[in-house]
Formats: structure tokens, C-alpha cells, sequence
């Protein structure tokens, strides 16, 4: 018996190694010290009503975003291992299956779980009320979203301390990936982590772009809209024509494991070809789905704070939607070197390159926008600045990459590694560093600490380019990615040590942010109005923050492009104050949906499915997937899902927010 | 080539060495050793420079615009709130971006098909076969032609175009040696060609570049390139060592890990046919994969229950 459960942890729990024994005994103890905390100050309930069952847009984005961050942090530590495993030739600090797995992780946990989130909880905070909307299109899909977000990343992450993790690369091609390259269990999480979270985004993008669609207050026509919107919609389009594409092949992968069909497999007339055309058919897509609301977000950022209308609106939004859809166009050119032929490549390298116009056009448009205006140099101005200095250099990389002939000697080289770094550290990263500090007060009614964010802010960018410069000169010198060690006849290792000190740069700036989250929350002041930077022009900023729950008090009526600047103009010719003559407008009950906790629930049994499938334990997956299909009926037969709430409670929660105007 | 290239090149090539700290011999990409790699150099340097002609400006109006029209006390600067539409500079930099994009795509596709991978090289000389089978986790190669067979190195004759066939016994890798030219992938079931040409002799770095699992790595090996005479030489001594490579010892090479240097006097007849075609449906060989059949080292991740 004894022997039998000896057995059972030993396949169960990953052993054998000191780093990962350190993981699990920290992550049980953590465990209980949340256990703990909630229990000792009575928070289980607050935690329930308030937070797992709610239906609030902008608590689902508050949750996405310190997911995301604690996967930044996952993901960052996995980097700085790997960067200490290359700092000096033939180290022995990881072994190969563990410096195989961390970067699988690193690229998994970076994309799907860091870089996603952090968008779908930026789309969650502020499109809603970017539109004068009162909440999502459906709340309660919002809510599943997140869950099921939440619980693939889990299924993910565990598989660290139990099973093992995927070590097939962050797109696990076959054959590698399939049975016989991969036989352990790694692969397994991987699927199902991410074909769990992938319906949540699925159904995220359809959610905003009814939203988008549908909610938008009265006379908000689409050319009018906040560019922060227009970018979440043409992302959007991209999320639900490419996330299926995923999930199919991911599922025909999982298939060719677990019931030993041929779709990828080399023998039985399978092809491993079709995954890789099939999963960057996908993949290409997918970092144009997380750039475009970098790209929102740095027009927002630059018109408030030159204080001056968006430059060429409608060349923007023609740009972006011209990316979504060229987007789907390039994907060959993760394999011009597969042998597609000259008349294939020839294809995709211009696709590839024609990108690179609208992009160039939003930089332009961008730059105009800052000529004739009034800079304030705030943070997310800062970021914003970094974004393009950065990006722009990052593109050019890449239209390097995109000329075919050329790209044969960049492929899987370390110049490949620091370009679509560059674009998605200096691009994704910088551009959603920007939009995280310039609506954190909307969110929480009080601006981040300038200080200690100017000091991430250096920190970030001094590091990024000594890590990743170093990095464009290594793949001349012909250094391979995903290599865990090399030989020290190859002169690799001297810029391979000041690659590694970037990224304990870039380590360290993200203490800095820590540190300045923190302290923010300790020592702040609360925002007097809402219009928390002065220069707000959209309606997000004509609300106090933190946001009431049911958002507008009244709907607004929208006449323009940037509302609500339009408005404190008129306002300030008319000689009174912008409130006052809101608070005019008579008041009406307000439609809101009601909480709910079947997201909570049907995505717990999603995640057990899912542990079962992994581990082929039927007897896990079936009453799982029964709960799922008892979750979906209760909601089916659940009518009352919405209420009113009355004039009386906005009166009193407008007054308490408004008091000190 | 173009001969404006040729002319533009040698100089860009200059200021590239000088911007990279001037040490060239380690940049080995940029410092190529025969026709296909040359080729490529020149392309990334021309990509480079037609790129730069939009980046620089644009980096230093970033810089211009931010410094010029930061928010100030007593700023003379125009501050003009609505400004937001102006068709001719809008036209402006929607066409440069077009233009340039236009001249590279030119350039692009001419070089995609002149530089095409499987393309004969224009030479006197006939070309050498080399068979190169990546295996897990080491290269094989046969020389069809001469009869001799090598395990993580290559000597080949300068001058003298080289007609790579590729192929892999299971995962998926990728054939590099930079200093003569670009990668190609090594797929099972299929054979790709590969030309390349060392100009002169010397020893080049080769290796992996796709990842394949626990000691991809390991997957290095050197080529050398020396003139006819030497190779010819090199030829016989291998081939009066009494080391063959049978189908037992084949098996024994396939199995997962990692190998030296080893050269074989002879190998079994058909041997590369026999890799590609394993898994072929009604192909020429039946053979299941020897992983599957010796499944003993593929399972130090945990057995999978239903496996």
C-alpha cells in the first residue's frame, strides 16, 4: 500500500530537482498563508461576492491584469534562468531537459498567459466606458472568459510541480511534440492549458466586438469612436478568425496522442508540415492580435498629453484594419527555409513587407499628432516615446527578416530572437506599460508614483537594449536559438554576459514597478474629478474614479470624436463648470446584470476535465464535462439575471462621489 | 549581381564592420566564404541601408519633435488643438513607405529565385554530393559518389559546388553552416537539396538549428575545405580505414544521444533512400522507427498510463 502511494507521488509530483522542491514547498506554503490570511480576517465571502462571482467589467480586468502580472513575474524569473545558464560556456547550471522546459514555459506563459491577459484586462477596463457603455454585451460570457482564462493558465502552470512540464518549444511542433519526441505529460498540459484558456478569448473576442457594436452610447458613430476601441475591434476580428484555427490543431495534435490518430505523426500518412502551417496560420495573427491595442493605446496617450486631436484619424483606423487583415497573409515566413520554393516565399515575403507601411503611417501619424501641441512628459508619455524608439527599430529588424533569401541565414538564429523580442518587449510590453499607468486612475481614483516609475522606466529601457542588442550580433556570429550550452571556442561568450546583465536590468525594473504599485497604494492622493490628468478627451475621463459600479449615471449623448473635451470646451465658453451641467440631466433607473457563479464553477470543471484528459483519468473527465453540461443548463434555465437600480442609490453614490467638487 | 551593387556593397560592408566593433571574424554571417553566403551578405546589407533611409530620419524627428514641442513656460512653439488632417502629408508618408516596400519587393523576389536553395550552381566544375541525415542527436553524412561516410564532420574540395541532399531519420532540424550560406530545414520522408561553394579553404562552422529535443546542442560539427588534391587524399585514407558502417551499426548511431567525430570507410547501399522513405505508405521500406520499438530511452520524463 505504502509502496503503492510511493509510486503514485513519484509520477505524480516532478522530483529530483532541488530548484523545483524549493517551488513546490514555496507554493504549498503560500497556499497556506492565503488560506490563512482570508480566513483569519473573515474575507471568504467578500472575496465570493465581491470578486469570483462578479459580472463587473472592470473588476474581470482588474483580475486579468494581476493575473498577467504575476505570470510577468513567472515568465521573467524563467528568463533570468536561462539568461544565467548562457553567461558563460558549457555551464552546468540547468540541465538540458530543464533549460528545454523553461524556455518552452518562458514562450507559453509570455504569450498566452502574460501578454493576453494584460490586453483582455485593459479591452475589460476601458472599452465599456470609452463607449458609454454600462457594461460588456454579456457580462456573464465576460466573467466565463476570465475563468476559463484563469483556470487554463493554472492547468498550465501545475504542471511545473506535478507531471512535468512541455519542452517541445512555446509552438510544440511535431514530431518533437508528438508521442514519440514527447512521451511525458508536459505536452499535455500545454494542450489543455491552452485550449482552455483559448475558448476564454475566443469568446472575449466576440463579447467586444458586439459590445463594440451594439453598445456604444447614443450618437457614437463608428468614425468617432476612441482609437483605443477601434484597435480592440480590429484585434478582435483577428482573435475570432485565428483562435479557432488554434483550437483545431491543438485538438488534432491532442488526437494523434491520445487515441494515436495520423494527422501529424510521420508515419500513416501524417504530416507534420500541416501543424506548422496550421499553428502559424494562428500564430502569425496572434501578435497582431496583441500589438493593435498597443497601438490604441499609444494614440490615446499621445493626444491627451500634446493636448491635441488625434492626427489623421482615418488614415489610423484604415491602418489597423488593413493589419488585421493582411495579418492573415504572412504566415509561411516563420519557414521560408522548410523548402515552400521560390514562388511561395516570394508570396509571403512581400505580404510580409506590406505590413510594414500602415505601420509606418501610424508612426507618422502619431509623431504629427505631438507637432503643434503641448508635450507633457508624464509616464505613459515616457512609455510612449520608448514604444517608438524601440518598435521602429524592432520593425526594421523585421522587414530584414521578411526579404526570403536573406532570412536563411537569420532563421531560428539569435537575430531572430532579438527582433520579435523587440517588438514584443519594446512594442506589446512598452505600449500596455503605457496604458497600465495612464488608466490606473480611472480604475483605482489615484496616479501610480511618477518617481518610482521614472526609475522602472529607465530601468526597462536601458536594459532592454543591453539584452537584446547584443543578442542581433550574436545571431551573426551564427549563435542558435534555444541552445542550452556552447562550446567555448566560439567567441559567444562576452556578449552573451552583457545580454544576461540587461535582462537582471530589466529584472530589477520590474521591482521598481512593484515597488511603485505598492507604494502608490500606501501613500496617495485621491483623484479630485476623475479627469485624473486634466487633459482627459474621452468618456472614460468624464466619470469619477474609481468608477461606479453601473459606470454613467446618466447615458451620455455623444456629438463627436473626443466627447468629452469637446464638452469642457464648450463648457469653458459657456462660462460654467462641465459637472454642473451634467448633473443638469434628470437621472433614470439603470439596467444592470446581476452576479453571477456559474463562470466560477463551470470553469473549475473545465480545469478537472482538462487535469483528467492529461492524465487519462476517465473517471475525472466524465463527471467534469457532466458538470460543465449542468452549468450551461442551470444558466439556460436562470431567468433572473438582471435588476434596476433605482434613482434613490445613484443620488446618493453620485453625491458621495462628487463631493468634493 | 548588379554591378551598382557591387560597387555599393564592399563600402556598406565597411561600415557595418566598423558599427559591429570591428572584430569581423566572429561575425561569420558577414563574413562569408562563398558565392550563396556572399550573396546573402550583400542582401541584408542593401535591406539594411533601404530600411535606414526611413528609420534614421524618422528616430530623429522622435527626438526633434518631443524636445520642440514639450510643454513649457514661454514655449514659442505653434499650439494648434485642432490640428489633426492635412492630405498632402498624409499622401506623403503613406507613399515613401509604398515606394521603398515597392523597390525591396523588386529586390526581394529576384533574389528569391535567383538564390533558390535547390537551384544548380552556375559552375565548371560537377558538383559533389554530400547525404546528410540528422539523427538524434548528431549528423550523418554519406558521400553516395566516393562511398564514405562521416558522423558530425565534412570535408569538402573548394571551388567546387556541393549538392546537399537533406533528410532527417525523425525530428525536424535545420542545416546551417553560415559562412557558406543559408539554412534548410531536415524534414523526414522527404529530401531537400542544398547547394553551397566554399571560395576557399578553411574550417567552417556548422550546426543544428531547429530545435530537436534534450542534446540538440551537442549538434556542431566542422566543415573542412581544402583543395582538390587534399580531399581526393582524404577520400582514400578514409576508405583504407577498416571502419564500415552496417545496418547494425546504423541502428546503433540512431538511437537517441549524442556522438564524436567518427568517419566510415563504407556505409550500407542505399542507406539515405532507406532513412527517407521509412515511413512512406506502400514506399520502399516498411521499417518501423526504432524509437517506437526501443522505447527504453525515451522515458525518463514519466510514463504516460494509456502510452
Amino acid at each position: 500500500m505504502w509502496d503503492k502511494i510511493k509510486d503514485f507521488a513519484s509520477e505524480f509530483f516532478v522530483t529530483g530537482d532541488p530548484m523545483i522542491l524549493g517551488a513546490q514547498v514555496s507554493i504549498a506554503l503560500a497556499i497556506v498563508a492565503i488560506v490563512f490570511v482570508l480566513t483569519f480576517f473573515k474575507k471568504w465571502r467578500w472575496l465570493w461576492t465581491e470578486w469570483l462571482t462578479t459580472v463587473d467589467h472592470k473588476r474581470i480586468g482588474v483580475m486579468y491584469i494581476i493575473c498577467s502580472l504575476l505570470m510577468l513575474f513567472r515568465g521573467g524569473v524563467d528568463a533570468l534562468l536561462m539568461r544565467m545558464q548562457l553567461a558563460a560556456p558549457q555551464l552546468e547550471f540547468l540541465n538540458a531537459d530543464h533549460y528545454n522546459a523553461i524556455f518552452t514555459t518562458h514562450g507559453v506563459i509570455m504569450i498566452f498567459f502574460m501578454a493576453m491577459p494584460l490586453m483582455f484586462g485593459l479591452f475589460n477596463i476601458v472599452v465599456p466606458l470609452q463607449i458609454g457603455a454600462r457594461d460588456v454585451a454579456f457580462p456573464f460570457l465576460n466573467s466565463f472568459s476570465f475563468w476559463m482564462f484563469f483556470f487554463g493558465a493554472m492547468l498550465f502552470n501545475v504542471s511545473f510541480v506535478i507531471g512535468g512540464s512541455p519542452d517541445a518549444g512555446w509552438l510544440a511542433y511535431p514530431p518533437l511534440s508528438g508521442l514519440e519526441g514527447s512521451p511525458g505529460l508536459g505536452q499535455d498540459f500545454y494542450i489543455w492549458g491552452i485550449q482552455i484558456s483559448g475558448m476564454g478569448s475566443l469568446a472575449t473576442g466576440i463579447n467586444f466586438i458586439a459590445t463594440i457594436i451594439k453598445m456604444r452610447a447614443p450618437g457614437m458613430k463608428l468614425m468617432q469612436m476612441p482609437m483605443f476601441t477601434w484597435s480592440t475591434m480590429a484585434s478582435c476580428v483577428t482573435i475570432i478568425f485565428a483562435f479557432p484555427i488554434l483550437t483545431v490543431t491543438l485538438f488534432l495534435l491532442y488526437l494523434d496522442r491520445f487515441v494515436g490518430t495520423h494527422f501529424f505523426t510521420l508515419d500513416g500518412g501524417g504530416n507534420p508540415m500541416m501543424y506548422i502551417n496550421l499553428i502559424w496560420m494562428w500564430g502569425h495573427p496572434e501578435v497582431y492580435i496583441v500589438i493593435l491595442p498597443a497601438f490604441g493605446i499609444l494614440s490615446e496617450v499621445v493626444s491627451t498629453f500634446s493636448k491635441k486631436k488625434l492626427f489623421g484619424y482615418k488614415s489610423m483606423v484604415f491602418a489597423l484594419m488593413s493589419i488585421s487583415i493582411v495579418s492573415f497573409f504572412t504566415w509561411a515566413h516563420h519557414f521560408f527555409t522548410m523548402g515552400s520554393g521560390a514562388g511561395v516565399n516570394t508570396f509571403f515575403a512581400i505580404s510580409t513587407m506590406v505590413i510594414a507601411i500602415p505601420t509606418g503611417v501610424k508612426v507618422f501619424n502619431w509623431l504629427f499628432t505631438m507637432v503643434r501641441g503641448r508635450i507633457s512628459f508624464t509616464t505613459p508619455m515616457m512609455w510612449v516615446f520608448a514604444f517608438i524608439f524601440c518598435f521602429v527599430v524592432g520593425g526594421m529588424t523585421g522587414v530584414m527578416l521578411s526579404v526570403a533569401p536573406a532570412d536563411f541565414q537569420f532563421h531560428n538564429s539569435y537575430f531572430l530572437i532579438a527582433h520579435f523580442h523587440q517588438v514584443l518587449i519594446g512594442g506589446v510590453v512598452f505600449g500596455y506599460f503605457a496604458g497600465l499607468t495612464y488608466w490606473w486612475p480611472k480604475v483605482f481614483g489615484f496616479r501610480l508614483h511618477e518617481g518610482l516609475g521614472k526609475w522602472a522606466f529607465w530601468l526597462w529601457n536601458i536594459g532592454f537594449y543591453v539584452c537584446f542588442f547584443p543578442q542581433y550580433a550574436l545571431g551573426f556570429m551564427g549563435m542558435t536559438r534555444r541552445i542550452n550550452t556552447y562550446s567555448f571556442d566560439m567567441g559567444w561568450q562576452p556578449l552573451n554576459v552583457v545580454s544576461t546583465v540587461g535582462a537582471f536590468l530589466m529584472g530589477a525594473a520590474f521591482l521598481f514597478q512593484v515597488w511603485q504599485i505598492a507604494h502608490s497604494i500606501r501613500v496617495h492622493k485621491m483623484d479630485a474629478n476623475g479627469d485624473s490628468w486634466g487633459d482627459g478627451r474621452t468618456l472614460e475621463w468624464s466619470i469619477p474614479s474609481p468608477v461606479p459600479f453601473y459606470n454613467f449615471a446618466r447615458t451620455p449623448q455623444v456629438t463627436g470624436t473626443d466627447d468629452w473635451w469637446e464638452k469642457k470646451q464648450r463648457a469653458e465658453a459657456a462660462g460654467k463648470s462641465v459637472y454642473d451641467m451634467e448633473a443638469a440631466e434628470p437621472l433614470e433607473p439603470i439596467h444592470m446584470p446581476k452576479n453571477s457563479n456559474i463562470p466560477f464553477i463551470m470553469s473549475t470543471f473545465w480545469f478537472f476535465a482538462g487535469f483528467g484528459f492529461v492524465w487519462e483519468w476517465m473517471w475525472m473527465v466524465i463527471p467534469s464535462l457532466i458538470g460543465v453540461i449542468i452549468c450551461m443548463i442551470a444558466r439556460s434555465f436562470s431567468y433572473n439575471t438582471d435588476y434596476y437600480v433605482p434613482v434613490s442609490e445613484v443620488e446618493r453614490t453620485e453625491a458621495a462621489l462628487r463631493g468634493t467638487n | 549581381m548588379r554591378p551598382y551593387l557591387r560597387v555599393l556593397t564592399p563600402l556598406l560592408v565597411i561600415v557595418m564592420a566598423v558599427v559591429l566593433a570591428g572584430c569581423g571574424e566572429q561575425y561569420i554571417v558577414l563574413d562569408p566564404k562563398g558565392p550563396i553566403g556572399s550573396t546573402q551578405r550583400d542582401l541584408i546589407v542593401i535591406t539594411t541601408v533601404l530600411c535606414s533611409i526611413i528609420i534614421v530620419p524618422v528616430l530623429i524627428m522622435t527626438a526633434v519633435i518631443g524636445w520642440r514641442y514639450r510643454d513649457r513656460k514661454g514655449s514659442k512653439a505653434k499650439y494648434k488643438p485642432n490640428w489633426d488632417h492635412n492630405s498632402k502629408l498624409e499622401f506623403t508618408w503613406w507613399s515613401i513607405p509604398i515606394v521603398i516596400i515597392i523597390i525591396l519587393a523588386a529586390i526581394t523576389a529576384k533574389y528569391t529565385f535567383e538564390l533558390e536553395p535547390s537551384k544548380a550552381m552556375a559552375s565548371t566544375e560537377e558538383p559533389v554530393v554530400i547525404e546528410v541525415t540528422s539523427l538524434d542527436w548528431k549528423w550523418l553524412f554519406t558521400y553516395p559518389e566516393e562511398g564514405i561516410a562521416t558522423v558530425n564532420y565534412i570535408k569538402i574540395p573548394e571551388d567546387r559546388p556541393i549538392r546537399f541532399q537533406l533528410t532527417s531519420d525523425i525530428t525536424m532540424n535545420s542545416f546551417w553552416i553560415p559562412q557558406l550560406g543559408g539554412q534548410l530545414y531536415t524534414m523526414s520522408g522527404m529530401a531537400m537539396t542544398l547547394y553551397l561553394q566554399a571560395d576557399e579553404p578553411g574550417t567552417y562552422f556548422g550546426t543544428g538549428a531547429n530545435f530537436t529535443g534534450k542534446d540538440f546542442a551537442q549538434m556542431t560539427f566542422d566543415v573542412d575545405a581544402v583543395s582538390d588534391e587534399e580531399y581526393a587524399a582524404w577520400i582514400d585514407e578514409v576508405k583504407a580505414t577498416d571502419n564500415e558502417l552496417t545496418d547494425e551499426g546504423f541502428e546503433k548511431l540512431r538511437q537517441r544521444g549524442t556522438s564524436d567525430v567518427q568517419l566510415f570507410s563504407a556505409f550500407p547501399e542505399g542507406l539515405f533512400q532507406k532513412v527517407m522513405t521509412q515511413f512512406a505508405v506502400g514506399g520502399m521500406s516498411h521499417h518501423h522507427h526504432g524509437v517506437i520499438d526501443a522505447p527504453a530511452d525515451s522515458n525518463d520524463q514519466g510514463s504516460h498510463a494509456g502510452h
